[in-house]
């Protein structure tokens, strides 16, 4: 197996992610931030760059908890908050979910899990309104390029300061930045159900496809030199098309172009434009 | 001020027998090779450079003209003589489809740069600009003003249209590469890209160049383990590199701030002669960067170093014309 090093320069990450949140929300006029805090790492490091971009006072932590959530969950939530200081919400998402759960009496938990991601989703962006904050991301690269999230649930977001790292590197980071130690050890997990673990889902630990996604995507070695780099080849072959089938949830829909000038191919600007 | 004694009896040395006769061949009138003679006429050359590494408001070139006013200001409190701006610093880097809008013209009577040149008889300037031609062309450029006039245009001739680029699609290529007089001798200027590749730097050195101004609005990439980021480290080690490679002073203003999710990260840097470094702003921070500039560095250097004077330009033209000349 090559010798990969995925090791990041946590100041400098941490100056240019601050500096990234700052400058995203203050120069549409705003000044706060929301985060799902969800308990897990993610949302734990990406609420802890917007207390440092925008001070504790600017960043709301809401927790959304499900009846089957896990309570360590909420506590790890709260270990962060009280950490950080920051204004807090729990708003309990059980009864808004339930009632589609039983239009279905065969409803799968993938399709819970949906529905729940979603559901948090419209709380966070109601919740933006009210805090007149805006929503900051939480999905880091692993996941953005396995395609492990919901569309429109928790990929949503107004801006993501941690989607261009790894899984791995998310690791480095939250312990450089303080995040308490039981966030960082405990096994990633959607929290969808009991005893739902990322790795277990997946068939694969971060450690190893942080790795090979490194070699495919940042380094641009095609599969088969993955495979010659030491990769398993059916695990290469499994990852390589998760990274193409889920393609439709790292864009907007494609629009079918009929006039000259067309949103998403020849009208184009930044959504800085202007700021 | 710049005490003007002659760059180029001083500074120039001569090319070497039978080269490119385009290169500059001055008669060193009357030198000695006595001590007291140089202490007594070659008078101390000083230029204080400073570089501006602002953030820009994407498209808003009113706004960003009254930064560079500000910028300038305090400048001239700094009793500089020259000040660059980084790339495309009027108007913000990823326009896209704000190109047009954002395109100004170097003259008296354009809203935008009639403000500048008046500002240039306190200070020489460099700012980057969309320039718009005659015939509706659009260039990324750098303008060069002094006293109230414009004194040069450089338009980027290098797009890079790869990777997160995408300057091909929305300008026109630059097709000259020429360096220009100024009352601190011969400067040239090129933007970004123009510098990762060689070619662009060896052509103004062969020009007469001795001041070489970059400008960038460099989007930082490449975070590892390192101190830096790799692109930081990569525009800082081919800027020294043509310090010490081309015996000149390389100054590099790069931009600071974000534009979506593009980071840019400052660090202007000044190498003199010897590709010692004069001068290193702060990474992603807004400020100046300052550097008395001892200009006399240029004749030292070329006195130990004669890289200049040996460098072979018909050899180069020879293999040149072969090389493209093939099939």
């Amino acid at each position: 197996m090559v010798d990969l090093n995925l090791s990041i320069n946590t100041e400098l990450a941490r100056e240019i992610l601050t500096g990234f949140v700052k400058s995203e929300v203050t120069r549409v006029g705003m000044s706060r931030a929301i985060v799902g805090l969800s308990g897990g790492l993610d949302s734990a490091l990406s609420c802890a760059l917007a207390v440092e971009a925008l001070g504790a006072e600017n960043v709301l932590a809401v927790r959304m908890p499900y009846k089957a959530s896990s309570k360590d969950s909420l506590v790890h939530a709260q270990l962060l908050i009280d950490q950080l200081g920051i204004p807090n919400k729990t708003i309990e998402i059980t009864d808004m979910v339930e009632p589609l759960f039983k239009l279905d009496p065969k409803i799968s938990d993938m399709r819970k899990g949906n529905i729940m991601a979603r559901e948090r989703m419209i709380i966070l962006f109601d919740q933006s309104e009210v805090f007149k904050g805006l929503v900051i991301g939480t999905s880091n690269k692993t996941e953005i390029l396995l395609g492990y999230s919901t569309i429109y649930g928790d990929s949503a977001s107004a801006m993501n300061p941690i989607g261009d790292l790894y899984k791995t590197q998310v690791r480095q980071l939250s312990r450089a930045m303080n995040i308490p130690e039981p966030i960082i050890d405990k096994a990633p997990s959607a929290d969808l159900w009991e005893d739902q673990t990322d790795e277990k889902e997946l068939g694969f630990t971060y450690e190893e496809v942080d790795k090979l996604l490194y070699l495919l995507v940042d380094q641009r070695y095609s599969p088969q030199e993955a495979v010659e780099a030491g990769f398993d080849e059916a695990f290469v072959k499994t990852v390589t098309t998760r990274i193409r089938r889920n393609q439709f949830k790292r864009m907007q829909p494609p629009i079918a172009k009929v006039s000259n000038r067309t949103v998403g191919y020849d009208f184009l600007y930044l959504r800085d434009w202007g700021t | 001020m710049v005490e003007w004694d002659s760059l180029e009896n001083c500074c120039r040395l001569r090319s070497t027998e039978g080269s490119n006769p385009s290169l500059p061949a001055q008669n060193p009138k009357g030198l000695k090779d006595l001590w007291g003679f140089y202490y007594g006429k070659i008078r101390s050359m000083k230029l204080n450079l400073a570089l501006a590494q602002i953030n820009t408001k994407l498209g808003d070139v009113e706004a960003n003209l009254a930064k560079h006013l500000d910028y300038i200001k305090q400048a001239k409190s700094e009793k500089t003589d020259l000040l660059v701006f980084p790339e495309l610093s009027l108007t913000g880097y990823v326009l896209q489809d704000l190109v047009a809008s954002a395109a100004h013209k170097p003259m008296e009577d354009d809203p935008i740069f009639k403000h500048l040149l008046k500002a240039s008889h306190d200070l020489d300037l460099v700012v980057g600009f969309v320039d718009e031609d005659s015939r509706h062309r659009f260039y990324i450029a750098s303008a060069y003003l002094s006293g109230g006039k414009l004194v040069h245009v450089h338009h980027k001739v290098y797009l890079p249209t790869y990777g997160l680029f995408d300057e091909g699609r929305f300008f026109a290529w630059g097709d000259k590469v020429r360096a220009f007089d100024t009352r601190f001798g011969r400067v040239g200027m090129l933007i970004c890209e123009d510098f990762w590749h060689a070619s662009p730097p060896y052509l103004l050195w062969l020009d007469g160049a001795d001041l070489m101004l970059f400008s960038s609005a460099s989007p930082g990439r490449g975070l590892n383990d390192n101190e830096k980021l790799e692109s930081a480290r990569w525009v800082e080690r081919v800027n020294k590199a043509y310090a010490s490679m081309f015996t000149s002073f390389v100054a590099h203003a790069n931009r600071v701030g974000y534009e979506d999710g593009l980071h840019f990260w400052g660090g202007a840097t000044i190498f003199d002669p010897n590709g010692e470094e004069l001068a290193h702003g702060p990474y992603n921070e807004e400020g100046l960067a300052f550097s008395e500039l001892d200009l006399n560095q240029l004749r030292r250097t070329r006195a130990r170093l004669p890289l200049l004077r040996d460098e072979r330009t018909n050899l180069v033209q020879n293999e040149l014309n072969r090389i493209l000349s093939r099939g």
